[in-house]
């Protein structure tokens, strides 16, 4: 098992470009919400994106992922292009689900990204049952399924983890805690804590690490990786992590204080790499704005082919109720 | 300050006000009475019905739960059996399928399964129903399920007066009774008639008189419904507008009624037809007063797809006035 990373300019770069892109597709979004571009249900990723940046660049493309509704990083990470992602979010029919979705349900057949799930939770068992299935069909790729940690809270959890680890199945189970189910503080909602040590009752390996530094998460997924494809066994990962904005745009955040927001914003995952990269010499401060103009560009792009996009016909509403057939 | 003989004046609240209200009361009133769910107490509730209470009531009544509604609703359940008479709020409909094997394994059954010996006096209030944009796992309207089931009673509150009152006879009811809330309510503001203290949870009410055919609905499309019944009679046709309220059990004599009277029946229904209420409610009109119609019942419901996400689809896929005012038209004029 490789436990080193290469840190090389190139790898760096790449690790800062996947995170402020999804930080300021993001913050696009927000705009966008407030003038009613997109609507519904918007939840952010602001202060995550270490995890699904670190997590997901130790995937090959014919593994598999399962996400919740919070899954614009997943979706980014994956490479799910911004294009159709924004199109999604205005609810057009050029969006990669047709309009259809919406933020909450992000599908991606050809990256094997299997939702978008806004059942607490409901994710976790369809991740079970990918697995299953790559495995029975002998394939050596493995699922990632990414939850909150309220997601613990429910029965399919628990059902999920005991089902992977019977049946040997290849499912990295990477809970994002960012310590808040909506307003419900984990010690308030958990008799034990500590996420890790419930894999015990499963025999699953746990691991947690600090989801608010890129470069851990991705060593630490590098590792869970590794062992899920050679043993085909169950982990679970944890990646301790801050939702910087409230839960969604319905939110007072009644439940929390400033100062605690103002705290873990100070860990900020892109400030923490952005000011090692440059203190360490490693990138200079006209890069990283070099960087962050094209992104600003990719955005624009991106909202323009979204506005560009059309309203699919009314008439097609009862289309993909049933399918004819099993798409290839 | 006035003398004693000054009417009290109604109060203009919001639907949400009045369930908050409903709940300050019943807790106030009975120590056995408490309200658990998900992020009721700090958050505040997620249509924010209960924002304020856990401050005011404390976090013994106003409990906050994990995210596990198979073990809270399970556990309002046990509650109510040993003597307590819970509340359980669950966010949204679709999320109350997780707490369906209580709901319909045990709340429902264990009176009859004890041979009566066990009553479930348990009441268990949720929102549903679509029009802001939350697509298939969000927007759904399942209450008709519910009303598929012996055992339960279901409610649909539509008016301010029904939000305020209805939650009192549901925890004096020695049954489980679940409470649906449309979600395009909770900001609707209306006035509170102050001489009105109570309603049943037994009957249909008709909110508005004609003759010449009837409208059936309940919940959520009650205001699109009598949007409707006005605009027919801009064009020369009565309808009769019924509220169900209940959804089970069926005050079917107020609908027969009315049915004697116009000869002509719409029913209105956010949920999707097949095997429906829609269909129940054709079913018994059919049954007890096929020889009273004049022209086949036409429903109005939503189209059989989940709710998707694009406003456009998303109004597409949900009856609307123009479809009911269509269909009633067509039955009176014969198009
Ligand atoms: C079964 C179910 N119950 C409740 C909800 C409402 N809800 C949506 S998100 C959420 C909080 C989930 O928190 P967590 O799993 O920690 O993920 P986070 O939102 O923090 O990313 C809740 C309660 C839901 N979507 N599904």
């Amino acid at each position: 098992m490789t436990e080193k990373l290469h840190l090389d300019h190139a790898h760096l770069r790449d690790l800062l470009t996947a995170m402020l892109r999804i930080r300021r597709f993001e913050e696009k979004c927000f705009e966008l919400y407030q003038s009613e571009k997109i609507r519904g249900y918007l939840h952010l990723y602001d202060g995550e994106e270490a995890v699904s940046v670190g997590v997901i660049r130790t995937l090959r493309p014919d593994d598999a992922i399962v996400a919740t509704y919070r899954e614009h990083g997943q979706a980014l990470a994956r490479g799910i292009g911004m294009n159709v992602l924004m199109a999604e979010l205005y609810g057009k029919q050029e969006g990669c689900c047709r309009g259809r979705g919406g933020s909450m349900h992000i599908f991606d057949r050809t990256k094997r990204f299997y939702g978008g799930n806004a059942i607490v939770g409901g994710g976790l068992p369809l991740a079970v049952g990918v697995a299953l299935g790559d495995k029975m069909q002998g394939r050596t790729s493995i699922t990632a399924c990414f939850f909150g940690e309220g997601a613990v809270d429910e029965g399919s959890f628990h059902e999920s983890m005991n089902l992977a680890s019977l049946w040997r199945l290849p499912v990295l189970f990477v809970c994002e805690n960012n310590l808040y189910s909506m307003g419900m503080a984990l010690e308030r909602a958990e008799a034990e804590p500590d996420i890790t040590r419930k894999a015990a009752g499963y025999r699953v390996t746990a691991e947690a690490v600090d989801g608010m530094d890129v470069v851990a998460v991705e060593v630490a997924a590098q590792r869970a990786v590794s062992a899920v494809r050679e043993t085909s066994r169950p982990y679970l990962l944890e990646c301790r992590t801050y939702r910087f904005r409230a839960h969604s745009m319905f939110d007072a955040q009644l439940y929390r204080t400033k100062q605690e927001i103002e705290t873990w914003r100070k860990r900020d995952p892109i400030d923490r790499l952005r000011s090692w990269l440059e203190q360490s010499g490693l990138m200079h401060a006209e890069e990283i704005n070099k960087i962050e103009a094209e992104i600003a560009a990719e955005i624009d792009a991106a909202v323009a082919f979204a506005e560009a996009g059309t309203w699919e016909p009314v008439e097609e509403l009862e289309r993909f109720v049933t399918m004819d057939r099993v798409p290839q | 300050m006035n003398s004693a003989a000054t009417p009290p004046k109604p109060q203009r609240m919001t639907y949400r006000e009045a369930c908050k209200q409903a709940i300050r009361a019943a807790i106030l009133a009975d120590p056995r009475v408490f309200l658990m769910g998900e992020d009721v107490a700090r958050y505040g509730g997620s249509y924010a019905v209960t924002k304020g209470l856990a401050e005011e009531l404390g976090e013994e009544k106003i409990r906050d739960t994990p995210l596990s509604e198979a073990a809270y609703v399970g556990a309002g359940i046990g509650a109510a059996i040993a003597g307590m008479r819970p509340i359980v709020e669950i966010m949204t409909v679709n999320f109350s399928l997780l707490a369906l094997d209580q709901i319909v394994n045990n709340a429902a059954t264990i009176p009859h399964m004890s041979g009566g010996q066990l009553a479930v006096p348990l009441v268990i209030r949720m929102a549903t129903g679509a029009g802001r944009q939350l697509a298939a796992q969000h927007s759904h309207s399942l209450e008709g399920w519910y009303a598929h089931i012996p055992g339960l009673k279901v409610l649909a509150p539509a008016t301010i007066e029904d939000a305020r009152y209805m939650l009192q006879p549901a925890l004096e009811d020695p049954n489980p009774v679940l409470i649906f809330e449309h979600i395009m309510l909770y900001n609707r503001e209306d006035e509170l008639d102050p001489t009105i203290t109570g309603v049943d949870i037994v009957s249909a009410k008709i909110r508005r008189p004609g003759h010449d055919v009837t409208l059936l609905t309940y919940g959520g499309m009650l205001f699109k419904t009598l949007d409707a019944a006005e605009a027919l009679h801009q064009e020369g046709i009565e309808a009769e507008v019924i509220d169900l309220r209940v959804l089970r059990p069926l005050d079917m004599a107020t609908v027969l009624g009315s049915v004697a009277r116009t000869r002509r029946v719409v029913i209105v229904d956010e949920g999707w037809k097949s095997g429906s209420l829609s269909a129940e409610l054709t079913a018994r009109i059919v049954e007890g007063a096929f020889f009273e119609l004049d022209a086949p019942i036409r429903r109005v419901c939503s189209r059989e797809v989940p709710i998707p996400y694009a406003a456009h689809l998303e109004q597409a896929a949900l009856p609307q006035v123009p479809a009911i005012v269509a269909a009633a038209r067509e039955l009176v004029k014969g198009r």
